[in-house]
């Protein structure tokens, strides 16, 4: 039964893991956390809706149709809000990002209303396969695999390519990146970007579990900020581990000590890792000086 | 011109006669104000005053002292909660109950407080984020609260002073919040008021003149949720039905972009913030009544949206405005005001 337990907190663990590694990316970049993340991913997964059933195309054409849509999205919200700000503080850039979560979460139930649809994908979440006594559903195993795949991609373009080495120059010291001709700015939108389309594809993956309508990223989106301060909010890897150790942890609770409290679970984690070990599992400790 | 002579011209209420004249004009304006209008607007004044209780709760935390918080539809939940329970199970009378949720309601600020002394910036915003969300489903989950069906509230009414029940709860919320108002501008002025500004400004800076940081964060969380108590406790009475879906993530947004939108860190932003966001989203709830612009949006939403969905317009705007604000008018409407202020009292110059 544990073994049982452990496979599916793995598959929405792995979702909680995408939400972190998007919310890490911008937040090592900016130190923003973006709170419009959620309802990003939200609004691409409904254009994924509006090409798959609406217009009745195939599969891979709404999955490029909601990626290019979030790109697209991540980038103007960093080129039209976050660039302009005033006074670029932090609760100032919080309060923008709160904004900008707001007016989609309008637009989006402006546009299809509040009815909960669902998103037809192509794995089924009755089917199964069993292994070993453990039962999986095509979905959960898409959705495991989505994450790594993600998780592969985006290591192999931090580390071996021009535009993520640059990033990640950005990230350590932007004034440093600035002097040697890196456009920061424009860095900080394709993070934006970047992290868009991670969103993105949670959306649709939590779209067949659960329903598609314009609530629904407001609890993976509080998952996915207790996976990444979990983790530690400035490490990727501490983001990767955070979210399939919360999907665990959960599911755990859920079972051996109260399914109606499950959702609580990731308010006292994030309680807990913040009086104990603010940097998270593998962040490091940030100290300010004056 | 703005000379102070001595430390009591400084934090008096009301600087000269005009002030005062001003200041009275409006009580008894208030006051009178129920025997002109009738019925659905006075309801509304009711929850503007409400809400500008929780916008000098929120903007004393916010503005003044520089957390932020995004679980305050969390503390204005256990207000709220708080009063309807005392008063149907324990049949208290409605005032001992509001005060006693808003104590509840503090010593939950002060617990969440605890944490937020290691927290900055984005960490705070989550910790916050996520308490509010905690408490709505402990709420929503729990039977003695009522369950996801809610409560229903007793009516309050002062039958013995010949008031209806919409003016008894417009007396109680505008008194209470005057006098809260008061207490916050007063407060401001004296020791732990001028500690929260210097925590704001450079919490190290004020540690190294003495002032005990760790202290006057917790108090500015308690005293933050013990003004959103009592305010729950009022709205609960105004609307007479409360369940846990009132208290959303989305409320604790709109308590934010209230005190964003009337301007961080002065009383008159909290007021001019709460009601015009009130009256904003009364308003746009029915936008299809509004004539010109009603009948313009129906056939925009019946070409390219859905019909159904036009209320939500209230989130796009409010979500627009918001970035706007900070983009363009940190101040927010307090910045408009006292630049018109200047200007006419500069004028000609």
């Amino acid at each position: 039964m544990t073994g049982q337990l452990i496979i599916s907190g793995l598959t929405i663990g792995s979702i909680y893991a995408m939400l972190a590694l998007a919310m890490s990316i911008i937040y090592k970049a900016s130190e923003i956390p973006n709170f419009a993340q959620g309802d990003m991913g939200m609004i691409s997964t409904y254009i994924a809706y509006m090409i798959l059933v609406v217009h009745g195309w195939p599969f891979w054409m709404a999955f490029a149709g909601a990626m290019i849509f979030a790109v697209i999205l991540g980038f103007l919200f960093e080129f039209l809000f976050i660039r302009r700000a005033k006074e670029p503080n932090i609760l100032n850039l919080i309060i923008v990002t709160l904004g900008f979560q707001l007016f989609l979460y309008g637009m989006t139930g402006w546009r299809w209303g509040s009815d909960q649809r669902r998103l037809g994908m192509p794995f089924s979440e009755t089917d199964t396969i069993n292994v070993g006594g453990v039962v999986i559903s095509h979905l959960g195993v898409a959705t495991i695999l989505t994450s790594i795949i993600i998780m592969v991609m985006l290591w192999f373009f931090l580390s071996r390519t021009k535009l993520g080495l640059a990033m990640k120059a950005v990230q350590q010291n932007p004034m440093a990146a600035e002097i040697n001709g890196i456009p920061k700015d424009r860095i900080l939108g394709i993070s934006f970007a970047i992290s868009s389309v991670i969103g993105a594809m949670a959306g649709m993956m939590i779209a067949p579990i659960t329903t598609l309508d314009p609530n629904m990223m407001w609890d993976p989106l509080m998952k996915g900020f207790a996976a990444a301060v979990l983790g530690g909010m400035t490490s990727l890897p501490g983001a990767i581990i955070g979210g399939y150790l919360l999907g665990i942890i959960e599911n755990l609770f859920g079972f051996y000590v109260s399914l109606e409290f499950k959702s609580v679970v990731a308010f006292l984690i994030i309680v807990l890792v913040l009086v104990f070990k603010p940097a998270g599992i593998l962040g490091h400790h940030y100290v300010r000086k004056v | 011109m703005d000379m102070k002579r001595d430390y009591y011209e400084d934090v008096q209420l009301l600087h000269g006669k005009t002030a005062r004249f001003w200041f009275f004009l409006l009580l008894i304006t208030l006051a009178s104000l129920p025997f002109i209008i009738k019925g659905y607007y006075v309801y509304i004044l009711s929850l503007m005053a409400v809400n500008v209780i929780v916008a000098l709760g929120l903007n004393l935390l916010v503005g003044n002292t520089g957390q932020i918080s995004l679980g305050h539809a969390g503390f204005v939940a256990i207000g709220a909660y708080t009063t309807a329970i005392l008063m149907i199970s324990f049949a208290v009378p409605f005032i001992p109950a509001m005060i006693a949720g808003g104590l509840i309601a503090a010593f939950f600020g002060f617990l969440l407080g605890l944490p937020a002394l290691r927290l900055e910036g984005p960490y705070l915003a989550i910790a916050t984020l996520a308490f509010g969300l905690a408490i709505t489903t402990v709420i929503g989950r729990v039977g003695f609260f009522g369950g996801h069906m809610g409560l229903s509230v007793p009516a309050v009414r002062f039958e013995s002073l010949g008031l209806t029940r919409d003016e008894s709860v417009y007396y109680v919320a505008m008194i209470t919040a005057v006098l809260l108002g008061i207490f916050a501008r007063n407060f401001l002025k004296t020791r732990p008021g001028r500690a929260f500004q210097a925590v704001r400004d450079s919490d190290i800076a004020a540690a190294a003149m003495g002032v005990n940081v760790s202290y006057y964060k917790t108090l500015s969380f308690a005293v933050s949720a013990f003004y959103a108590g009592i305010a729950g406790g009022l709205w609960a009475i105004l609307i007479g039905f409360i369940n846990p879906g009132l208290f959303s993530f989305i409320l604790s947004i709109l308590y934010l972009a209230t005190v964003v939108i009337g301007g961080l860190g002065t009383i008159l932003g909290s007021v001019l913030g709460a009601v015009v966001v009130t009256f904003l989203s009364l308003q746009l709830e029915n936008v299809q009544t509004i004539p010109g612009i009603g009948q313009l949006l129906e056939a925009f939403s019946k070409q390219f949206m859905t019909l159904s969905g036009l209320p939500n317009i209230v989130w796009v705007l409010t979500g627009l405005i918001l970035i706007l604000i900070v983009l363009f008018e940190p101040l927010g409407l307090y910045g408009i005001w006292s630049r018109i202020k200047t200007y006419w009292k500069t004028w000609p110059f």
